[in-house]
């Protein structure tokens, strides 16, 4: 297999991983700064990369910045947020193509990073704080983004289950923060915001590409400056079981019912048992080969999706299904029985390979893609791990039968969310 | 077997077509963990009347039918091939498109294997009534699905809006009633009539040796029969070349309102060259015109009338062909009256500039570098051009070519008000 060895080294304020591959036609860089989720901040962080990627101090609107990146062969810019266990992380993304391949060969790796730094460094200033049109119109656009999750039914009852499912956890917040919050930020405040993020967060930048290590060390370590930091801990307790199952019935307009699941499997990336509990999943509803999909899918005909995902670093897993709002309690209770075949060790040995070779198959066809690559890696920074990519390959393999029963005991129903219609059970 | 090189983005090619016909492709990759393989038919939800093979008569069959045999593919004597090609540490899948039906895998080991399944399943059909039956619920599920989604049913709804009479507007996996009157003997006619070797494309993306692999297909496909195929007969109603209907409005259950502007394509008999000049012109012009570096986007978004979801895009296939912009916005009615004046000021002559163009095209050259990172972009769009008798490779060389006057009558001639439509999705009261 082909891993990409990852070189990382200590700059001022940050961490730099160097993945050298000539795979891509292009060349790309992550800006990652990680956080503890709180309600305090969270809607801070989800507007500040909104207005750093829209102007800076050279340029100074949305135009003149992008149709710079048009100029660099359509360099794309695009930021994100995702929470990670009870962290939250902005990414800023930057790809540029590798002169290599083009007609004009002007080198084009620097001008990449100097636009990220510029971005990230530079941003456009005026008094003591943002500049104000530009906060007013990504304050709008980011109040849209928090209403959309409604419109997406999918989406909003994944989010749904989360905020019964974690109430009172930091986990429970929206990776978007908060409508009511984003009134009060202002132009000032938000610049006060983005000099502590940048004092205060941990912080990483990985380039992927057919680069030169030192050439991106020393470019990094003249760009990029910051002072020195101890990265806040999160100190996550420990979640008490449920006395009952949590059962949460919400009606709207909708013609197909959204079930979703909530479990604590109370086993993180980074604990020993972590692999055994990837097999579990993969076996359960991780896959179209899986218990869920056969069973829920297949054999009954109830759903055109049924499927597990894991969270790693909260400890969660989900699952979740479409299905006809008069099959809620079938659906129920075939998912319970899958359940409970886990836990006897209802499944052959042949399952288990099967489950091993599918999940190896798809850890190495993320390690293809570089934002993939980037993401696989980023796993041992939030859980301060140093798990290398072969590491994760053989240990998973090492999975027995015993291993997943001991998972399966390990894990707890929390929370059973469903998104119902108005004309439920007719 | 010949080899096709493509210098400037340094990537090699091997083709060959088996004596019943079958295209095969075979793209190296070097460094790849994962090896990508699509099996295509050029058969899609638009072929819904057709002479079956071997009768002489036009038929029409029940809509979402291509899509459904999709599913039932899959489905064999002894079980499921999903089931078979995890066993083989590899996940596959398929879509069903206006024109085109693909099968596919992934796999980073055991690939051999995995493409004589790949061939095998989608050559040794297996239908039966039972099993049809089973599937109606999933599909069923899968449509309801699609009837909830907001942003799915603008895009219908705006394509039902441009046509009249071109299957287009329907709906690809059809509605619950449309599904209900698919039986095996259904599925039978349209596999037979449109899975034949000489009507499909195999493109295998990866770490492989092109040598092994083609023989590997001239071995699969020598044991197998196959008559010789007439042309395949397919029918399509006459379209007028205006919009259906100026307008529809769908209430639905959502918080933010959605519009979308369309504009009925010109020139959808075009193939090659010809056709990949124009779709590209017409991208280049949507780029300069709408693109984030443009004054209109700038000037919407400053308004408040466009968020980050605007989007627009431009689809040409045989027979038809559109171009869409908008996405959310809180003023569904203005924005689609500002769209559309903006379009029409674009028809003026010297709207555009030399720089403009330039910075477009290189936005273009950029991205056709960064989407052939992906084996899936290189599988499906190859596929795609093809069958559309384009190369893919074509893309840059052919993008440098355009110049201000391709963009400039192009935009007179396919801007026109009997050509636009508008679909809008609002908050039910």
């Amino acid at each position: 297999m082909d891993a990409a060895k990852e070189k990382i080294t200590e700059l001022q304020g940050f961490k730099l991983h160097v993945i050298e591959t000539e795979k891509y036609k292009t060349n790309t860089f992550v800006w990652k700064m990680k956080a503890p989720l709180t309600n305090d901040d969270v809607t801070k962080r989800a507007l500040l990369p909104q207005v750093l990627q829209s102007s800076s101090a050279k340029y100074t609107s949305t135009p003149a910045l992008r149709s710079y990146l048009d100029e660099l062969y359509g360099a794309t810019l695009f930021v994100d947020l995702a929470k990670k266990g009870e962290y939250h992380i902005m990414s800023f993304s930057l790809e540029i193509a590798n002169e290599k391949f083009l007609s004009d060969s002007t080198p084009l790796l620097k001008k990449g990073f100097e636009l990220l730094a510029e971005i990230l460094t530079n941003p456009n200033i005026s008094g003591n704080g943002f500049d104000q049109k530009t906060v007013e119109k990504e304050k709008r656009t980011l109040k849209s983004r928090i209403h959309s999750v409604f419109d997406d039914k999918m989406r909003y009852s994944n989010v749904r289950l989360l905020e019964e499912m974690c109430k009172g956890e930091p986990y429970a917040l929206q990776v978007n923060g908060v409508s009511a919050d984003v009134d009060e930020i202002t132009p000032e405040n938000l610049y006060e915001y983005f000099k502590r993020a940048f004092q205060e967060d941990e912080m990483d930048l990985y380039v992927i590409g057919d680069v030169n290590e030192a050439e991106v060390k020393k470019l990094a370590g003249e760009l990029l400056q910051f002072e020195g930091r101890t990265p806040k801990k999160v100190n996550t307790k420990g979640i008490t079981k449920r006395a009952e199952v949590n059962e949460i019935k919400e009606e709207q307009d909708v013609k197909q019912g959204k079930l979703n699941i909530g479990y604590r499997t109370n086993i993180v990336y980074g604990d020993p048992d972590y692999f055994d509990l990837q097999v579990f999943n993969g076996i359960f509803g991780g896959f179209s080969h899986s218990k869920l999909f056969i069973n829920v899918r297949e054999k009954a005909s109830l759903a055109y999706y049924a499927a597990s995902r894991l969270e790693s670093h909260k400890g969660l897993m989900m699952v979740m299904s479409g299905i006809d709002l008069k099959n809620y309690d079938q659906a129920v209770s075939i998912i319970h029985e899958q359940m409970e075949a886990m836990r006897n060790g209802d499944y052959t040995d042949e399952e288990i390979a099967q489950t091993k070779a599918v999940i190896q198959n798809q850890m190495l066809e993320t390690l293809d893609t570089p934002r993939g690559l980037q993401e696989v890696l980023y796993h041992n920074v939030i859980a301060k791990t140093a798990i290398n990519l072969e590491a994760w390959l053989t240990e998973m393999q090492k999975t027995t039968k015993e291993d997943i029963m001991a998972v399966a005991k390990k894990i707890d129903l929390d929370t059973i969310y469903f998104l119902t219609g108005t004309e439920a059970g007719d | 077997m010949e080899k096709i090189t493509f210098d400037q983005v340094q990537e090699e090619l091997y083709h060959e077509k088996m004596s019943n016909g079958l295209n095969v492709y075979i793209l190296p990759k070097k460094g790849f963990n994962k090896t990508y393989a699509t099996f295509t038919t050029k058969y899609g939800s638009v072929d819904n009347t057709f002479v079956p093979l071997g009768k002489e008569e036009y038929v029409k069959v029940p809509d979402g039918i291509a899509h459904f045999l999709e599913h039932k593919l899959f489905e064999k004597e002894d079980g499921d091939v999903f089931q078979q090609f995890s066993r083989q540490g590899a996940s596959a899948n398929a879509f069903t498109s206006f024109t085109r039906t693909a099968y596919l895998f992934s796999s980073t080991s055991d690939v051999e294997k995995n493409l004589e399944t790949l061939i095998d399943f989608v050559q040794e059909p297996y239908f039966s009534e039972k099993t049809v039956e089973k599937e109606k619920g999933i599909i069923g599920q899968e449509i309801t699905m699609y009837d909830d989604n907001p942003d799915w049913r603008l895009y219908f709804g705006l394509i039902q809006n441009l046509y009249q009479n071109h299957p287009v507007k329907i709906d690809i996996a059809g509605t619950i009633e449309s599904i209900s009157h698919i039986t095996k003997d259904w599925l039978y006619e349209c596999y037979n009539t449109f899975y034949h070797p000489s009507n499909m494309l195999l493109f295998i993306v990866g770490p492989v040796d092109p040598e092994l692999f083609m023989n590997q297909v001239r071995e699969n496909q020598a044991k197998k029969e196959y008559k010789d195929m007439p042309e395949i007969k397919r029918q399509f109603a006459d379209e007028p070349r205006g919009a259906a209907e100026k307008k529809q409005v769908l209430q639905m259950n959502v918080q933010t309102s959605k519009c979308l502007v369309g504009i009925k394509a010109l020139h959808v008999d075009q193939t090659g060259n010809e056709m990949l000049k124009n779709e590209l012109t017409m991208n280049v012009f949507l780029d300069i015109l709408f693109g984030k570096s443009s004054e209109h986007y700038n000037q919407l978004y400053n308004e408040g009338l466009i968020d980050e979801t605007f989007a627009y895009d431009y689809t040409q296939e045989q027979g038809f062909g559109f171009a869409m912009i908008g996405g959310d916005t809180s003023e569904p009615d203005q924005l689609a009256e500002k769209l559309k004046k903006m379009l029409m000021d674009a028809t003026n002559s010297n709207t555009f500039s030399e720089e403009q163009l330039e910075r477009a095209k290189r936005k273009k050259i950029g991205a056709f570098l960064r989407a052939i990172n992906s084996p899936e972009y290189i599988a499906n769009q190859f596929t795609r051009y093809a069958f559309n008798e384009m190369n893919l490779f074509d893309v840059v060389p052919t993008l440098e070519k355009i110049t201000l006057g391709d963009v400039q009558s192009l935009a007179t001639e396919i801007i026109s008000e009997e050509r636009f439509s508008v679909c809008q999705v609002i908050p039910k009261k």
